[in-house]
Formats: C-alpha cells, structure tokens, sequence
C-alpha cells in the first residue's frame, strides 16, 4: 500500500489495453491471408510476435495498476442496448484481470514460441504442411478471445470469450482431425473434439441459465452494477444468487473440468502437446476458477453454494489424483493431473480463499505448461528415437505409442535438458519447497483447515497422490534402462523447444516469490480488486504445522514411489508393481474408474434412445405417417379433389363453356350476312343511305 | 325556260336507273354502266342547280367529276380485264370467295 502511495502520479497507460486483443487479432488475420505466401517459420514468429505485444500491453497495464491500483474501466463500444439490458464492449482492468491476462499472454507466448519448433517436427512427422499456418492461426485466435473473457466488465462479454476459448478448444484438440491417437487415418482426435464441445455445452447452458437470473433479478449484468446491489437482493431473494452461483458452477464443472463434466479433459489430449499445455492446463481451463473469483460477491452471499463449490473442487482433486495414479499415458497422468489440480483451486475460490485460488492458477500455469511442453519434447524425442529405427529395419510397421510410459525409461540420460526442466515442474507440482507449488498448495491448504475441515481431508490425500504419481512419472520415464528400441535412441530437442521450457522452469522455480508467507505481495495486490466490492480477505496465515504436514505427505509419496519405480527399475512387460499391490483398485484407476462406460450406459445411450424414440416413433410414425400422411396429405387431397371436380371442373369450366358456345352460334348467325355477293354489299349501302337520308330529311 | 324540277325529276329517274342496274345486274360492265349513270344524273343535278342559281361552282365541280370518273373507268377496265383473264368470264357472281 505504502508502495503504491508512493507512485500515485505513476506512469499509467490504461488506454493501451484494446491491444490485449487487437495485437492476436492482427496476427491472426495476417495469418489467415497472407499466411499461405509466408515461410513456416515466419508464420509463427508472427504469432509469436502478436501474442508478445499482448503480453507487453498487460505488462504496462499491470504497471499502471501499481500506481492506480483501483483499476480502470475502459469503454470500448456499445453493444446492445434493448430496453433495460444494456450491455457494451469494456474492458476492466483490475489486479485480478491484469493477473489473468499476465499469465495467458506471458505463459502463451512462451508456448507460442515452443510450438514453432514442435509443430515443424509434428507436420513433418504427420506429413502436412498446410496445417502449420492453420495452427497459429487457432492459436493467436485463443489469445484474443481469452483476453476478451478475462478483460470483460460484463457476464455477457465474458461469456463471449468463454465461447470463443471454447471453438478454439474444439478446433485445435480436432486440430488433426483426420488421424487417430496415433497419427492413422481415423476420426478419434474429432471425436474428441466433440466430446470436449459437448461437455462443455452443457456447461455452457449453466452459464446461460446464471446469466438469464441474473438479469431477471438484478436487471444489469455488469460486474459492479450486480456486486453493489448483492447485498440487497441477498436479503429480498436469497434463492436467485442461489440459483445463479449453482447455475455457475455449472458452467465452471464444464470449462474448468470438474466432477461431473470432466470426462473432456483427457480426451483432449488428443490435440498437439502445445495446445494441451496452453488451452487445457495453463489458461482455458482455468477460466472456471477465474470466474468464481471474479464473482466473489455473488458466491460470499450464498454460504450454500460456496460449500458446494468447494465440496466440487475437492472431490474432483481426489478423484482425479486418484485416476492420475493409475495411467500408462505421459499425456493423460498430467491430464488428470491438470484435474485435480483444478480441483485444488475450485475449492479454494469455493471456501472463500480467493487470492489462494488465484496464485495457484498462476504456479500451476507455470508448472504445468511446463510439465505439458516437457512431455511434448519427450514425445518428439522417441518419435526422433522410432525414426531412426525406422532407416534400419523398414519392415517394422508395428503401432508405436510414443506417448507410452511403459515404453519409455532412461531418458535422462539422452535429453538431459528435458530430464531437468520436467524435473523442476514435477517437484513444483508435488509440493516441495521452495518451488512455486509447495507455496501456492500450501496456501489453499492452510485455508482449507480453517475454513472448510473436510475437505482440507480430501486435499490434502490429493496432494500426497499428486506427489506420488508425478514420483511414479518421473521415475518411469527417465530413469532405468529404456525398455523399447525408440526410447534407446532418443535425441534431445533443439533449442527453440528447451529454452521456452527453461523459462517456464525458471518461472516455476521461482513462481512461489509472489505471495511468500508472512510478505503477501499477492494478496495485497489482489485486495485492491476484492476491497472494491467490500470483501475482506484472509492473509491465509502461514500454518507451519500445515506446512510440515502436507511437504511430509509429499516426501513421504515420493519415497514410496521409489521403493516401487525406482529402487528396482520396471523391466520390459513387467506389469505395474502397483497392480501387485492394490489389485482390483489399481485395474479401477487404470480404468479411470468406469466413468466413461458409467456415462455411456447411463446418459449416452439413454440419450441415443431418447433420440432413436423421438426419430422413430414421434417424427417418422406419428408425425410423418400418421399425421403428415393421413391427416394432411389426406384431408388435402380431399379437398383438391372438391375444389378440381365440382369446382373447376362445373362452375369454372361451365362459365367459359358456356361464353364459348354463345358466341360460336352467335358467329355463325352472324356469318350468313357475309354472302361474298357484291350486290348485297351495294344494297346494304343503298338501304343505309337510304334510311339515313329519310331521316335527315323528315326531321 | 324549263322549270328546275324537271331537270331535278330527270336526275333522280336516272340515279334510279343506275342504282337499280347496280344492284340487279351481273355483268360487271353493266354495273359499271350503271354506277356511269349515276355519276351523270348527279353531274345534270350540279349543272341544273348551277344554271338556277348562276354560279360557276357547280359546274367546275362537273368537271372534276367527269375526271375522276375518266381516271375510275380506266381502273375498273382494267379490273375487269384482270377478273376475265382469271375466272374467264366477268359475271360478278363467280367473285364470292369472300363469302363467310
């Protein structure tokens, strides 16, 4: 505070912030046009460009906000303006949206720049060229709309963003839509895509329900308009906040991937490792999270939903470690991961510890994009491997997972530099101090404690699992002796993959700096934010016992994940030693417990049979024979045979029968007068002569 | 001096003449004869009234008359000698082709 005194006359430079979306969008479309005549390496250095200056512009927004810390409120256009509801383009810039945008724009230009390097070894891999500009396009695309969602000053705005994260989601985990898992021809990345699309409609219909009460009862869906009146309407209709917070999370179940619209998340990892690490670990799928916090007002009047938020988040960080623990794919273990770790920060928005929420989201976008865009490198490097395999022996065409973990095994050695980055992140998310994880973990642990008891319970399970699958990880992958040709003969990735992956190290190491028990930079940053609204936060005080406790659980899961994956290295085929041990338990993990197969017999083809029901029975029985064909067709031609006998065919036909015949005789009257005889003509004449003259003159 | 009338009785008796050989006759000279006289009998009734009334306007009328009639005979010959060379004969009755 004495800080920001010091520099209210401070350098300020809000009016700068259209950039956060104007710079990607600029990138995009130079992109979209021009990209076809670019080079490959241009194309994504523009878009790595673009995204920089989007970083760049929230690094001077966050600089303004040192010395106006209230924020500011920059009105860009208006929008729609129908009677009461009058909502417009503006962005707010406050310490809780310039933490978002720092995050999405830094942490995505750094995954812009890796994907440079890995999208030119995955095309050449997958052999397609065309789609490299396809990609950055997507990507800067992303940008843009998170940037809306995150500097929105309205539900509806944010709801814009929301929808426009979600295309990209679906767009690019569908970004090889033509392959399978394995780069065959096949239609299961779509599919995933789909399934990511659906999942999160469902959610997306909680967001629009919350947003239909919320103007219902607040008339107004601007974020101040709505936060300054909670009090009031707390008081008069208690259940509409009620109704919106739960309709909410809903929404956030589904982008954030919580228990029960989860099922999405892992199938996204059918997308390029750069999309998994940006989209679905580091920014998108925290929107969820960020949603909450940004409704704090909303959520601290309703004590109901806030323990059902928390009871969410919790539940899913257990659930999720626990199905964490028992996979075989690099990718999906980091997936779950990403899920129970969401899990960690729903819970924590949900009890009321915001600022605790927040910081994890910004540690774990480092730590996890970081583990992601490691595991991408790994990846690459055993497809490197299988390449070189492939020059000595053409005849083996067996199906390669490179993604395997049972396939892989000494990789420390041959990329030292992955080995070391994938480390740092391993142990930042298990919980070790000093990285970012132990600080931020320990946080919402400490404030889980005192504020909701069992839930804490359930957290803190799910961190001693999430120290001992990201121990199990790490052991599996590069230690012991590699346990398939491919991962015998990996290379390490070239630079333009590590250094993005040593800065998020670095980011990872030292992420926990920013809100250090006892100093709280981040907590008093993000007061500013949460103060406006009249909401008090806790300092989270820094609980030694808690500390000791949750870094003992975690020391304690990394050892017994050495006993079994380290001290006696898994040989090749070697079942898991875990399976030994938990048996039936261990098949259930492995099986991500059933959820997919529960949801398919239960929703799904329920769902298919609602549908069969309705296209067979109602549309094509009932609607289609029986009323299209017997009641209308029928009736209809009923009444086109009355109107074509009796009355086209009578009284129509009769009338201009009848006109014919009439003048037909009465022509052939009339041509009897035509006798071609001269002199009948010359008498005719005479005669009217005649009678004309004996008039005139006996007038 | 012979009274107006007489002139006047002529004119009508011949105009009668004319009209009825028109209108009986079927040889087209004939009729031609007789549309001839009705010309005339109107030609003797402008010389009669011109004479009673002193004026010179009747009787130059006259004259264009006889000379639309000269100009009328030579057309009408000349039908008829069209008429003769098709049908080989100049009976009017043989022309009904118009008939409806």
């Amino acid at each position: 505070m004495l800080l920001s005194e010091a520099v209210t006359q401070g350098p300020e430079f809000f009016s700068f912030a259209p950039g956060l979306i104007l710079f990607p969008v600029i990138g995009l479309l130079i992109n979209m046009f021009f990209g076809g005549r670019m080079k490959e390496r241009t194309i994504g250095i523009l878009a790595s460009t673009a995204s920089g200056l989007s970083f760049l512009t929230a690094v001077l927004l966050a600089v303004s906000l040192l010395s106006h810390p209230e924020g500011m409120i920059i009105p860009l256009a208006e929008w729609i303006s129908i009677g009461e509801l009058q909502v417009n383009w503006t962005m707010r810039v406050d310490t809780l949206s310039a933490t978002m945008m720092l995050v999405v724009s830094g942490v995505g230009t750094l995954i812009h720049i890796y994907a440079i390097g890995y999208m030119h070894e995955d095309v050449r891999f997958k052999g397609d060229l065309n789609r490299y500009q396809r990609f950055f396009v997507f990507f800067n695309l992303f940008i843009a709309a998170m940037m809306i969602l995150v500097s929105a000053d309205n539900y509806l705005m944010l709801f814009v963003g929301w929808e426009g994260v979600g295309l990209c989601s679906y767009l690019l985990i569908g970004f090889w839509y033509d392959k399978d898992l394995l780069g065959r021809p096949g239609i299961e990345n779509a599919l995933a895509g789909s399934k990511a699309f659906i999942a999160n409609r469902i959610g997306d219909f909680g967001f629009l329900m919350a947003g239909f009460t919320m103007f219902w009862t607040f008339r107004t869906m601007t974020f101040s308009e709505v936060f300054s009146q909670v009090h009031h309407i707390a008081e008069t209709q208690p259940g509409a906040i009620l109704a919106i917070t739960l309709f909410m999370l809903l929404g956030v179940a589904g982008k954030s991937a919580q228990l029960p619209l989860f099922v999405w998340l892992p199938d996204a990892m059918a997308g390029p490792t750069p999309v998994s690490a940006l989209i679905h670990a580091a920014t998108m799928v925290t929107a969820g999270v960020y949603l909450v916090a940004r409704s704090a007002p909303l959520y601290t009047a309703v004590p109901d939903a806030q323990s059902v938020v928390a009871w969410v988040g919790g539940v899913t960080a257990l659930f999720a470690a626990t199905i964490a623990v028992g996979q075989t794919d690099l990718k999906k273990v980091l997936a779950y991961s990403t899920i129970s770790q969401l899990g960690f920060m729903v819970a924590a928005v949900g009890m009321g510890a915001y600022v605790a929420g927040m910081f994890h989201l910004v540690t774990h976008a480092f730590f996890k994009a970081l583990l992601f865009l490691s595991a991408g490198s790994i990846i690459l490097g055993i497809e490197r491997g299988h390449h070189h395999l492939d020059h000595g022996d053409h005849n083996d065409e067996e199906v390669f997972d490179p993604g395997d973990m049972r396939l892989m095994g000494g990789l420390r050695k041959r990329m030292p530099v992955t080995f070391w980055v994938f480390l740092v992140g391993a142990v930042a998310l298990a919980g070790i101090p000093p990285l970012a994880g132990f600080f931020s973990k320990d946080e919402i642990l400490a404030e889980a404690f005192q504020l909701n008891f069992p839930v804490y319970i359930l957290l803190a399970i799910a961190a001693f699992l999430t120290a001992f699958y990201m121990g199990r990880q790490v052991w599996l992958v590069f230690f012991g002796d590699p346990r398939h040709p491919a991962a015998g003969h990996a290379e390490e990735s070239p630079p333009i993959i590590t250094v993005p992956l040593i800065a998020l190290a670095v980011l990872a190491s030292m992420g926990g700096m920013l809100n250090l028990p006892g100093v709280h930079t981040f907590t008093l940053w993000q007061e500013h934010t949460f103060e406006a609204f009249h909401l008090h936060l806790h300092h989270g005080e820094f609980n030694p016992w808690i500390a000791l406790i949750s870094t003992g659980l975690a020391v304690v899961a990394i050892f017994l994940a050495w006993l079994l994956y380290g001290r006696k290295p898994l040989e090749e085929n070697q079942p898991d030693p875990l399976r030994k041990i938990l048996g039936p338990v261990f098949t259930g993990m492995n099986r991500k417990w059933y959820v997919d197969e529960i949801y398919e017999t239960l929703i799904i083809n329920r769902y298919i049979d609602l549908a069969k029901f309705l296209s067979i029975k109602v549309d094509w029985d009932f609607w289609h024979d029986w009323f299209h064909d017997k009641v209308i067709a029928a009736s209809y031609r009923q009444g086109a045979r009355f109107l074509a006998g009796p009355i086209d065919l009578g009284i129509i036909d009769g009338i201009s029968k009848g006109l014919a015949k009439f003048f037909q005789s009465l022509a052939t009257q009339s041509r009897k007068l035509q006798t071609g005889y001269v002199r009948n003509y010359a008498l005719a004449v005479f005669a009217g002569v005649v009678v004309i003259l004996g008039y005139l003159i006996l007038q | 001096m012979i009274p107006i009338s007489y002139y006047i009785l002529l004119s009508a008796i011949l105009f009668t003449i004319g009209a009825v050989c028109v209108l009986i006759r079927r040889n087209a000279i004939i009729i031609f004869m007789g549309i001839e006289l009705m010309l005339n009998a109107a030609n003797l009734a402008f010389v009669a009234f011109a004479n009673q009334h002193q004026s010179v306007s009747g009787q130059i009328i006259v004259f264009f008359v006889i000379a639309v009639a000269a100009a009328e005979v030579a057309v009408g010959l000349a039908l008829i000698v069209t008429i003769f060379r098709t049908k080989r004969s100049i009976d009017v009755d043989q022309l009904s082709s118009l008939k409806g």
